[in-house]
């Protein structure tokens, strides 16, 4: 899961789990006619590289490793896909902040396969991040290092069990709306990646809505737990999908190449007209005293995120940036003596195996 | 031990601490692979402890489900054996539970697998399987850093002499339970002393042996382990999650 609010990136959005299933398989059926149509072939040996990229980009195929791309398009791409792989490792830490209270055991073990699925998501993602010639471990680095972002909103705390079922409808469904058209994107592996992160999350956000339900459902202490989550997750959702696309600074170029396909103010109308419904269901209100349906815009008038506080919390002044970054640091240096001993240990079993064969 | 209700209970038990240990483990591994392979582990042994706890409640026939033997009973009440409830400590001491648990729990659920209780068989085919895993991924990590760096030698052969002594109360002799946990003992040493000579550890000789995890009598860390778990929950008597 991850969002549009550290710096370049994407989107669209999910009207029911159902219709934006449905706009995956759309994307994934896209992908293979791509595939099948193929591509006039490789650029002649005199033919303007930059033309044959732009041409491949606007008939819809997939541009793919080792083809040529303009160096600011390898740029754009390393850190937008860099960055989704360090929002799913971050990721983990809300909802793992859960896994050891959690009020059944049901509910124990979706929780942990779904952090689970998260540190699968950032594995799958950084390989797709290699697939333009950078490693896991110098991203990695980026990231402890504090020169690449993570999305946001993992820097709130998760301070009650409803918590978990909050990230799931609102974080989950705001990172699937934002996910969604990347499925389409113009960089096969990233759109091939996407396909399978998609299917994944939008099962998570299911699960969520369901944590939700339940405690609506429930004691009046387990519905103000319920309520008291939204009320706090449901701006910085809304914040996941960056500033206005009057601020957004990559948004045109990341457009032309198709790497994004819908504005951050897009993604965010569509975002809400899905929510509302689903909360009247669940029997949670939004806490937007001005949400009210447009007949003229044929969608939801809302009250804005606060933005100064989206970009106070991505300078690093969130309630939670500090922690999230010293656990990361402190996982990866306390396991550098094991990955040491791996290291050593794989050394010595090649050596005697060359030994062996000598 | 008395009865199939307090075998299934000691068994359940087991894997539900262990899971509940290997789950602290998320978002701090040493490896990001080895994040997701520990939560594997940790769901396996989670899977294993509900069938279990369901089972056991049934066999009990007071009305207890998973969550409420789970959740409801104290920490005299579990009968958990005392090496998974021991803190994880760092990686080396938690590979050494891992490993030693597993090399435990294979021939256990494999012997559980042919035994007369049809739902105890059920239950032991399905985890012997886990367990197989779960013992290669531990034998690994052990010969790995046991046979690595000075550092991680120095780590591993720490963590066994540490673990070790709690073992034997895995294999405390009750002639009346489905399994004897007496008769598992050969298939443990059978696996677990070449283990170790590969990776140039040395079997601890220590004649300490620990027990009364399954008389309910623990080490001072299960109660902590406990309260956490068990804190929401009780916080809402009667709420459905």
């Amino acid at each position: 899961m991850y969002g549009n609010d550290f710096s370049a990136p994407n989107g669209t959005p999910d009207e029911a789990p159902g219709g934006l299933l449905g706009e995956v398989e759309a994307a994934e059926a896209e992908l293979r006619a791509a595939a099948a149509r193929g591509r006039r072939g490789g650029p002649a040996p005199d033919e303007d590289l930059a033309a044959y990229f732009a041409e491949v980009v606007d008939a819809e195929q997939k541009i793919e490793p080792r083809d040529w791309m303009p160096d600011a398009y390898r740029r754009t791409l390393i850190r937008q896909i860099a960055q989704h792989a360090h929002s799913e490792i971050i990721g983990m830490q809300p909802e793992g902040n859960w896994i050891s209270r959690a009020p059944s055991l049901k509910r124990k073990a979706i929780l942990l396969a779904k952090v689970q699925d998260e540190a699968g998501h950032g594995l799958y993602l950084y390989a797709a991040a290699e697939t333009l010639g950078i490693s896991r471990d110098e991203l990695v680095q980026l990231l402890l290092d504090g020169r690449q972002k993570y999305s946001s909103i993992f820097n709130y705390p998760t301070l009650s069990w409803a918590d978990v079922g909050a990230i799931g409808w609102l974080v989950d469904g705001a990172a699937i709306v934002n996910q969604v058209p990347l499925c389409r994107c113009s960089y096969g592996p990233y759109a091939r990646a996407m396909i399978r992160v998609c299917k994944e999350e939008s099962f998570h956000q299911r699960q969520g809505y369901e944590i939700l339900h339940t405690l609506a459902h429930g004691t009046p202490a387990q519905q103000a737990m319920a309520q008291d989550a939204v009320d706090r997750w449901w701006y910085p959702s809304l914040a996941m999908f960056g500033p206005p696309d009057g601020d957004s600074t990559h948004s045109a170029q990341s457009m032309a190449w198709k790497i994004k396909r819908f504005s951050n103010d897009d993604l965010r109308q569509r975002f809400v007209d899905m929510c509302v419904q689903q909360a009247e269901i669940l029997g949670l209100r939004i806490p937007d005293a001005d949400l009210r349906w447009n007949d003229e815009r044929q969608a939801y008038d809302y009250t804005q995120p606060d933005y100064d506080e989206l970009m106070q919390v991505i300078s690093g002044d969130g309630p939670c940036n500090r922690e999230r970054m010293a656990h990361r640091r402190a996982a990866h240096a306390d396991g550098t003596w094991v990955r040491e001993a791996a290291a050593a240990y794989a050394a010595k079993r090649a050596g005697q195996k060359e030994t062996v064969a000598a | 031990m008395n009865g199939p209700f307090d075998f299934t209970l000691a068994l359940a038990d087991d894997a539900l601490v262990a899971a509940q240990r290997l789950a602290e483990w998320t978002t701090r591994a040493p490896e990001m692979e080895e994040d997701i392979a520990l939560a594997n582990i940790a769901l396996d042994q989670l899977g294993a402890a509900r069938l279990l706890l369901s089972y056991a409640g049934e066999l009990e026939g007071a009305g207890r489900d998973e969550d409420a033997l789970a959740y409801l009973r104290d920490d005299r009440e579990f009968r958990n054996a005392l090496v998974v409830e021991l803190p994880n400590d760092d990686f080396a001491v938690t590979m050494a539970k891992l490993f030693f648990l597993a090399a435990y729990q294979l021939p256990l659920y494999t012997a559980l697998a042919g035994c007369a209780d049809e739902r105890l068989a059920a239950i032991g085919a399905k985890a012997r399987k886990e367990s197989a895993y779960h013992l290669d991924h531990g034998a690994l990590w052990v010969k790995r850093l046991g046979d690595g760096t000075e550092e991680s030698h120095r780590r591993m052969q720490a963590a066994v002499d540490k673990v070790w002594p709690y073992t034997h109360e895995l294999f405390a002799a009750d002639p009346a339970a489905p399994v004897d946990p007496a008769t598992l003992r050969p298939a443990f040493d059978e696996v677990v002393v070449p283990v170790l000579a590969e990776a140039t550890l040395t079997q601890p000789d220590s004649a300490w042996a620990p027990a009364g995890g399954r008389a309910g009598v623990h080490t001072e860390h299960l109660a902590y382990l406990l309260a956490e778990m068990q804190v929401l929950h009780r916080a809402h008597p009667g709420a459905k999650w």
